[in-house]
């Protein structure tokens, strides 16, 4: 593939709850590519309330 | 309290029908699945379950893996009061997926534990092409760390 053909296109957003970044390729019109990656920030809902086992 | 998240206290009635034993209890494995941005997952989700779960090239049902190396730690701050609090050792990752379906939310629980929701985590709607997706951790820290159980 000619990659010079490819147009990428790239994005974040943060705020308090995520430091998110994307970056998108694209070929005649067609994404083609997405990756994201995501930092979470805060505390998650916990799930029923389990201790769970870890480490 | 590091020892509430190793499992090391029974608190109240429980049954630990997994465990060899309970002084030396064997490390279990934790997934993270991923749910789409519809579904209904949130601090009522007791279990993974399939229903809302993502679903497309590259991605298995229950998700993935999560690198469970490093032992909770706790810092306590008075006889009665502190945090204790645990990251993954490696960030959680997605490799190759397509995912089509806009999704929001990743579950962590315990695949040992009859697969027992641990936490719930949302973010920003996203899709993914061919492409990979990457839960980066926090530092684990008191104030950062991606569990944190803290008394005062």
């Amino acid at each position: 593939m000619d990659e010079s053909l490819l147009e990428k296109r790239e994005g974040s957003i943060e705020n308090d709850n995520e430091m998110t970044t994307w970056v998108e390729y694209w070929l005649d019109g067609e994404l083609i590519h997405r990756s994201v990656h995501v930092t979470l920030k805060k505390v998650p809902s916990f799930a029923g309330g389990e201790l769970a086992s870890i480490g | 309290m590091s020892e509430l998240m190793l499992g090391q206290h029974q608190l109240g009635t429980s049954t630990i029908v997994s465990r060899g034993s309970l002084t030396a209890p064997t490390t279990d494995v934790v997934k993270a699945a991923l749910y789409l941005a519809s579904a209904t997952i949130n601090a009522s989700t007791t279990a993974y379950s399939a229903t809302g779960e993502v679903s497309g090239t590259g991605y298995s049902a229950g998700g993935v893996t999560v690198t469970n190396a490093t032992a909770p730690t706790s810092t306590n701050s008075s006889a009665t009061a502190g945090v204790a609090y645990w990251t993954p050792s490696a960030s959680i990752t997605y490799t190759t997926v397509t995912l089509s379906t806009a999704f929001d939310t990743v579950l962590l629980y315990n695949s040992t534990q009859s697969n027992k929701a641990i936490a719930v985590y949302t973010f920003g709607s996203q899709t993914v092409t061919a492409g990979t997706l990457t839960l980066t951790m926090p530092s684990n820290s008191t104030s950062a760390a991606l569990l944190r159980l803290a008394t005062t």
